[in-house]
């Protein structure tokens, strides 16, 4: 796939002597919901904060719209105890380790997996804080009022942002005090803030009750569309995750097992045993 | 009434009161004799409110434990003073170096374009003071840029500590030997235009209206009015948002060590500023006064106030100021009632006194006078309260 919008490249990340993403490659073309599941544990999550830039990848690659912004390989003490493999791919290529601000200034916005929002502020100020990024002010400009209309501008963006996420009522209310659902629909809200162009979502159905998870489902589906957004998440919840995807990548123990559509995943023995154990552990009950 | 249009409304109160406020210190002064203790006590509040808004900035609201304010307010009180000594009491000043390395003197330079005496002499002593004023809080923000090159960093407790080494080290630099011609070395510096120069005098020289508290109080109230504007605006709400989450902060495009530096450094400005303004109130300034446990009294006074509360900073200032240096004072004095002598009166009982009242608050009050709250919120809250109980709702 040529017009891959997200793909990573033989990532490997090892804390130590753990190896928690082996060798992770997969593609995101634009437009696309892509899940990425597996059992606790499997690295995820890691995954997930190596392509944000929280950390940095032992080795390997991750381009984005065709240009590489993350590259590693293993440096230092680690060329020793490396575990991974293809780190010699990378031994010659210039290390490329952005921080996550650049990332989400290049156009991936995420959500995180326990609600990181900025609990004592407002749900506007939530959102409006997600837009300090591309407005266009300094600390003086800022400060003095000389760039009001700016100021004004992102007041109105963000309310109508609201507006469209059923939040506008609770604008002046502090983040924490909405309730569970709300809070996670507030923290995609401020992640569309960012004007991104892929979508990480880390478990947004998490704690959420059947009904609430169909309502979610319906959500990510409509700001897909309203947004040309292309979205990456990570779930356990497999109706949600069957429902909306349109391929799914499944992890264990940090390796890659199966992708595809959900169909033929949902069938893969692989993942079945990854899940439920393996056969004669199965036949023992 | 909608809620913003009560909070408005309190804000417009808090300005009414504000002014009002400056008006009657204007009068005040005018009208009752000079050596009454409260005008110390409002120019030395007002100095602190400034010093304890600038740490908030950084400590409330953008949530970096620095300790390094004493070190900033000695950068400015020494860029202020060696700036605007006059340069025929330069040599006086600087006897034990022979000659001051700095031959010139801001206020005098304006006067050579506008004129010594009558407006043209008000004009350029003013202009004077403010421009050293500003190269003041621009010494220590270029000494706060430096320091944050190598431990904005460090988080919480290890950025304190290393604030409050390099506080320390600024201290030893300027009572180095070797920069005496510049700072005088340990040795005070003084002569320099004080808060008493702005008082308007005649002719024969007779003090015609006194601006001595007022000016203090102006220059505070600027300052912490600049700051009021960074906090509510585009880089304030991103300040807030490090100190709230800095992950998330970061995952949502702001970038940690641009925007800690400006807090840091902003800070520093204000802080230099506020430095240079304790050492007009004290007439003279001197390297050995600007001790860790200034940091601390200050920093006491960011939490009595309320961490992330401009009012509350400025309340609890000038409630601690007068309490230590006026209402308290008596404490430390033996009473005779008769020919019956108090017990515990006597020298340094104030203190002990002092300390159980903070501990007090620290106890009971944990957020402070304020909390995060400010005075236009809670003007605005009693008029909702008010508003309810004409309307005769029940209260919550």
């Amino acid at each position: 796939m040529a017009d891959a919008l997200l793909r990573l490249e033989n990532i490997t990340m090892q804390f130590g002597g753990v190896v928690a993403v082996n060798n992770l490659s997969m593609e995101v073309a634009e437009g696309e919901i892509v899940a990425l599941i597996g059992p606790n544990g499997a690295g995820k999550t890691t995954a997930f904060n190596c392509v944000t830039g929280v950390y940095e990848p032992t080795n390997g690659e991750v381009s984005f719209a065709g240009q590489p912004i993350i590259r590693n390989h293993p440096q230092g003490r680690m060329q020793r105890s490396y575990l991974g493999e293809y780190a010699e791919h990378y031994a010659n290529q210039r290390v490329l380790h952005p921080t996550p601000d650049h990332i989400t200034q290049l156009g991936i916005a995420r959500t995180f997996q326990n609600i990181r929002l900025f609990g004592a502020l407002s749900v506007l100020d939530n959102v409006l804080i997600a837009k300090h990024m591309r407005a266009k002010h300094s600390l003086f400009s800022a400060t003095f009022r000389l760039s009001a209309g700016e100021e004004r501008r992102m007041r109105k963006e963000a309310l109508a942002l609201l507006e469209e996420q059923n939040l506008a009522h609770l604008q002046d209310e502090p983040a924490s005090s909405l309730p569970y659902g709300l809070q996670r629909r507030l923290e995609i809200a401020r992640a569309l803030a960012t004007d991104p162009r892929l979508l990480l979502l880390d478990e947004p159905a998490a704690g959420m009750n059947p009904q609430e998870t169909q309502e979610l489902t319906d959500f990510i589906r409509s700001i897909r569309k309203n947004y040309n957004l292309t979205v990456l998440m990570i779930e356990h919840h497999m109706d949600l995750v069957m429902q909306i995807s349109d391929r799914i990548y499944v992890l264990d123990f940090g390796k890659l097992i199966a992708h595809g559509p959900p169909e033929a995943v949902q069938d893969d023995p692989r993942v079945i045993t990854a899940y439920l154990g393996a056969e004669e552990d199965y036949a023992e009950y | 009434m909608s809620k913003e249009e009560r909070l408005r409304r309190g804000q417009r109160i808090t300005w009414l009161l504000v002014a009002a406020l400056l008006l009657l210190v204007l009068v005040l002064e005018n009208v009752i004799p000079p050596s009454r203790m409260l005008f110390p006590v409002l120019k030395k509040g007002a100095v602190y409110a400034l010093v304890v808004v600038s740490m908030n900035l950084l400590n409330g609201f953008t949530g970096l434990f620095s300790l390094g304010q004493a070190g900033f307010m000695l950068v400015g009180a020494y860029t202020y003073a060696i700036l605007t000594i006059p340069t025929a009491l330069r040599d006086g000043v600087y006897y034990l170096y022979g000659r001051s390395a700095v031959h010139f003197s801001l206020p005098e330079m304006y006067a050579r374009l506008l004129g010594s005496s009558g407006l043209g002499g008000a004009v350029s002593l003013t202009l004077g003071v403010l421009t050293a004023l500003v190269c003041a809080g621009l010494s220590s923000a270029l000494a706060a840029w430096l320091i944050g090159l190598s431990v904005l960093r460090l988080r919480s407790d290890y950025l304190g500590i290393a604030t409050l080494g390099f506080g320390e080290i600024i201290r030893a630099i300027y009572q180095w030997d070797k920069l005496g011609p510049i700072t005088n070395g340990a040795n005070m510096l003084k002569s320099f235009p004080t808060f008493t120069s702005f008082n308007i005098k005649n002719t024969q020289g007779q003090i015609v209206l006194r601006l001595s508290t007022l000016v203090p109080l102006m220059l505070a109230g600027v300052c912490i009015g600049i700051m009021l504007l960074l906090i509510n605006s585009s880089y304030g709400r991103a300040f807030k948002a490090i100190r709230e989450d800095e992950v998330a902060a970061e995952a949502m495009g702001i970038n940690l060590a641009r925007h800690k530096m400006m807090a840091f450094c902003t800070s520093a400005f204000f802080a230099g500023v506020g430095g240079a303004m304790l050492a007009m109130y004290q007439n003279q300034v001197q390297a050995k006064a600007f001790t860790a446990a200034m940091t601390y009294e200050i920093l006491l006074i960011v939490v009595l106030g309320g961490i992330g509360s401009v009012s509350g900073s400025c309340i609890a200032s000038f409630l601690f100021i007068a309490s230590s240096e006026w209402w308290l004072r008596f404490l430390d004095n033996a009473l005779y009632i008769g020919g019956f002598k108090v017990p515990l009166l006597r020298n340094g009982f104030r203190l002990v006194v002092f300390s159980f009242i903070i501990m007090i608050v620290v106890l009971f009050f944990r957020q402070g006078l304020m909390g995060s709250r400010e005075l236009p919120e809670l003007i605005a809250g009693f008029w909702q309260r008010k508003h309810k109980a004409k309307a005769g709702e029940p209260h919550g």
